[in-house]
């Protein structure tokens, strides 16, 4: 490894370069800007990881013993709402693409720098909507906001709730504007469309979807408010509305919102699994193209969700069709990865770890989606555990492990800092057993028949539920080791050399933690992407010359 | 608790043996294609794990015969399955001619079961073993789900509008029967079961009055309503009635004033009842009031019931043609 000695005295970047609260709160660094998304976020993760542990407590008796009904219907509105709209959409777009973008497109900054930190306030304040409306009363519809439940059934704080979600979707498109803007003007010199990293092609296609899709779940929300305060009939059966039509407009973002949630997950873990395998992704522009494929193709699909609705029989048949069409890109993509290894030079660093193992849930998310898009065993399997087993498999299983893994990848990068690759290692395992235990127990589940949203079940269920809640306890620690020595290491870490992984990406020329301007000079590209052939040639020669 | 632990549902319906073939022919796949992949990841860990001398790297650009290969067989699997659960869809969406006739009411929480012979029941349902059974539903408030496990059937009971599946059950026994669309405080506790009999003890359940028993059957029960709410006044038989004659109405093709064709079933006479001005049809004076607010779902299914018995000319009688009418409700295939 390349370990060049660490700078005796800190050379200035971006986190040294000015000091005090103000100049985090006004800052226009992108990369700042990411930190404060990184913070933010991870504050909202702990909220709606502390909810999964009330729900899951709540689950290991058949009886509701531990609150209320309505208690728990807030409890888990709150764990999706919070987990979905301000973790997990905003996640690795918000954070690593933050603080990604420019550095490995060689740019200095985000095409529009003061946009990037209005939506962080945006968000914000989204946020600070939502966690009121849960603090003064809270929501008891389901992140879902089905109607008429959401319009006239439910009394909860629904307007305000879907207010914090309305306002934080800005967020999500000005991020959207700002990344596709970037990556259109702003590429260093000789960085043509297909020499991009495949993180910054997972962006594109994601801000797509933020640019598209957003819009319509703002509507639709904002008609939901319209809808309570004002009562005409849209959404409500009995003011002449239908309450289908809902469920139309709220898939057609909320389907796309799974690709945003795992497109930037699927550029993260090529990027981990070229460097620690040293070999050039297998089918370049396939996994780059398959990319805008998936994001477009995602938003003809979302009567998928509706099969048991009382849609046509035809809708069904169109929509289970197109789901399984746009399964293939991804299974593909589980190839590339796997074909990437073949004849590499691996080795199993945390990064890695998490990459593989989001393969592996990936995998089974993804399978299981399968079972899902077939008319008939939809049926019997929608809104039951089955479902909520798929989802957690693609959202947790999928995002989030790659969230970690490019967490723990880029962290040097990030603080400049290196953690205990021991301990990486340990929770990263823990991590992929726990989730295994917590949420493979309720596919079975699912196909027994146990509901979803139930918190009082028949008895036949509980052993599996059992399981389940054992599960979330190893994988809650499993999460909770990281949060402890990443912000060790933040102080007391080891320095970081600017590439301790020796990986290749612009990202990696530049001192860790990078300048202000990011780079000193701008850099020129000759290479491909992820041409670890050159690079290893490049840095043997580095050694020798040496020794 | 362990004893009654179980890993593999029940099968209770003439559909559930369908269902499951499809779902271990995918169970099956999916296995093979997981182990495949973890297999080849820890085969490359290993076998290629880093060793500091004689590193050489392929040439891993892509091999375009390999990625046809494993887009083509996956996309031809995929096909074999969406093939299949189609066509046991289509089943489970095509009610036989002869399926009996059953209503059910979602409603906060709770299910209203009514049979056409006049008996109701509550979070129960009763059903001969080894007959076809349709259920028209709808809900009286937000939207529910029908679910009974066993059976491996669902619909959502959707306020405003009727819809419908059928099944038949091939054991005698209890089920569960859930609510499967969250529908607010209650909601897991909006359980019941299906009770599957021989059709002898069935007849004898519903002859019995003791609990929510009625003389009345459903289409009685409405030919009260109707001449309490003093419909025959317009609806009568003679020519010079202000609106049409109901006789042999339902399931007939209606033609409205934009000249388009809908079929009368449950959801067109709901609709005629409650909001009358929205399907005028063609050739009558839009003068009917209409009677929202004035009716629980009950007591319109009751009166659809009456209506569908005037086929025959029989109040009695409680067949009804509705059943065939209601497939081809499908107005656009988005909705
Ligand atoms: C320790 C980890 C977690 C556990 C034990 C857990 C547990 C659960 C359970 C039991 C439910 C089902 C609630 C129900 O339908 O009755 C649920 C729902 C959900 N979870 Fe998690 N969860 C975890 C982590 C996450 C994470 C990290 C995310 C997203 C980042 C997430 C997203 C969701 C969503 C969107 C729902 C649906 C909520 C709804 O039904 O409205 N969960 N979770
Ligand atoms: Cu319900």
């Amino acid at each position: 490894m390349p370990d060049l000695m660490p700078p005796e005295v800190e050379e200035e970047n971006y986190l040294n370069a000015e000091y005090g609260v103000r100049s985090w709160l006004l800052t226009r660094d992108h990369k700042r800007i990411g930190l404060l998304y990184l913070f933010t976020l991870t504050g909202m993760f702990v909220l709606g990881g502390l909810a999964a542990l009330g729900i899951r407590l709540e689950l290991l008796t058949p009886v509701g013993d531990l609150m209320g009904d309505d208690s728990y219907n807030k409890m888990f509105t709150a764990h999706g709402i919070i987990m979905i709209f301000f973790f997990l959409v905003p996640s690795i777009p918000a954070v690593m693409g933050n603080f990604l973008l420019p550095l490995m497109i060689g740019a200095k900054d985000l095409a529009f720098p003061r946009l990037n930190l209005a939506s962080w306030y945006i968000y914000l304040l989204g946020a600070a909507l939502a966690l009121g409306a849960m603090l003064t009363g809270g929501v008891d519809t389901g992140w879902t906001f089905y109607t008429p439940y959401s319009t006239e059934g439910s009394n909860t704080n629904v307007t305000m709730t879907a207010m914090g979600i309305f306002v934080s979707g800005f967020s999500s498109i000005l991020t959207g504007i700002n990344f596709l803007v970037t990556i259109h003007r702003m590429r260093a010199p000789g960085l043509t469309w297909f020499r991009l990293p495949l993180f910054v092609w997972s962006q594109y296609a994601t801000s797509i979807i933020f640019i598209l899709g957003t819009p319509v779940i703002a509507i639709t929300i904002l008609l939901v408010a319209a809808e309570r305060s004002l009562d005409i009939g849209i959404f409500d059966p009995a003011l002449g509305g239908d309450p289908i039509l809902f469920q139309h407009l709220f898939w057609f973002y909320s389907h796309p919102a799974v690709y945003i949630m795992i497109l930037p997950s699927m550029g993260v873990v090529s990027e981990i699994i070229c460097c620690f395998s040293r070999n050039r992704i297998f089918g370049y522009k396939f996994v780059a193209i398959s990319s805008l494929a998936i994001a477009l193709l995602g938003f003809l699909v979302w009567g998928h969700h509706m099969f048991v609705s009382g849609q046509s029989t035809n809708a069904g048949l169109i929509f289970s069709f197109l789901s399984f069409a746009v399964a293939i890109p991804s299974a593909v993509k589980v190839f590339n990865w796997t074909a990437t290894l073949y004849r590499g030079s691996i080795t199993l660093k945390a990064p890695m770890i998490y990459a593989l193992g989001f393969i592996g849930l990936f995998t089974i998310g993804g399978l299981t989606g399968l079972f899902l898009a077939a008319l008939a065993v939809d049926v019997h399997l929608t809104d039951t555990y089955f479902i909520v087993a798929h989802f957690h498999y693609i959202m947790v299983g999928g995002a989030l492990m790659a969230y970690l893994g490019a967490l723990h990848f880029w962290w040097p990068k990030i603080t400049g800092r290196l953690y205990s690759e021991a301990l990486a290692k340990v929770s990263a395992i823990l991590v992929f057993l726990g989730f295994n235990l917590t949420f493979f127990p309720q596919f079975i589940l699912g196909y027994l028949g146990m509901p979803r949203r139930y918190h009082v079940y028949p008895d036949e269920f509980q052993v599996l539920n059992v399981f389940s809640t054992a599960g979330a306890s190893i994988l809650g620690v499993g999460y909770l080791i990281p949060l402890c020595y990443l912000a060790y290491s933040m102080r007391y870490g080891p320095r970081a050399s600017a590439n301790p992984w020796g990986a290749a990406g612009l990202e990696w020329q530049t001192p860790s933690p990078p300048p202000t301007e990011n780079f000193h000079t701008t850099p020129v590209v000759t290479d491909e992407a992820y041409d670890y052939r050159h690079l290893d040639a490049e840095l043997a020669a580095a050694e020798e010359s040496k020794a | 608790m362990i004893s009654r632990f179980r890993l593999l549902p029940e099968a209770a319906s003439t559909i559930a043996g369908s269902v499951d073939q499809l779902y271990w022919f995918i169970a099956a796949i999916s296995a093979g294609f997981s182990f495949a992949v973890a297999g080849m990841i820890l085969f490359f860990v290993i076998r290629y794990r880093r060793r500091e001398t004689g590193r050489e790297h392929p040439e891993s650009d892509g091999v375009l015969s390999l990625e046809i290969l494993w887009s083509g067989i996956p996309f031809l699997i995929s096909m074999v399955m969406f093939v299949w659960g189609a066509v046991v869809f289509l089943e489970m969406r095509t009610p036989p001619a002869d399926s009996m006739q059953i209503f059910a009411v979602g409603k906060r929480w709770m299910w209203k079961v009514q049979h056409l012979e006049g008996r109701r029941e509550i979070n129960e349902l009763h059903i001969p073993v080894g007959r076809p059974v349709k259920i028209t539903m709808t809900s009286e408030d937000v939207i529910h789900s029908f679910f009974v496990p066993a059976f491996r059937v669902k619909q959502d009971a959707v306020p405003g509008r009727y819809s419908e599946f059928w099944f038949e059950a091939t054991k005698t026994g209890e089920y569960h029967l859930f609510c499967s669309e969250f529908c607010g405080t209650q909601h897991a506790r909006m359980i019941g079961k299906v009770v599957v009999m021989e059709p002898a003890d069935y007849q004898a359940w519903l002859g019995s009055t003791e609990r929510g028993g009625s003389r009345l059957s459903m289409a009685e029960a409405g030919e009260e309503a109707f001449a309490e709410l003093g419909c025959a006044s317009c609806h009568g038989e003679g020519d010079g009635s202000r609106g049409p004659s109901l006789r042999g109405l339902a399931g007939s093709q209606i033609r409205m004033p934009d000249g388009t064709m809908r079929v009368a079933d449950a959801t067109y006479l709901r609709q005629s009842i409650l909001q009358p001005l929205a399907v005028v049809r063609d050739g009558w004076d839009p003068v009917m009031p209409s009677f929202q607010g004035q009716l629980t779902e009950d007591r319109v299914l009751e009166l659809i019931a009456y209506i569908n018995s005037l086929e025959s000319g029989d109040a009695a009688a409680g067949v009804s043609p509705v059943a065939e009418a209601i497939e081809e409700n499908e107005e656009t295939p988005w909705m």
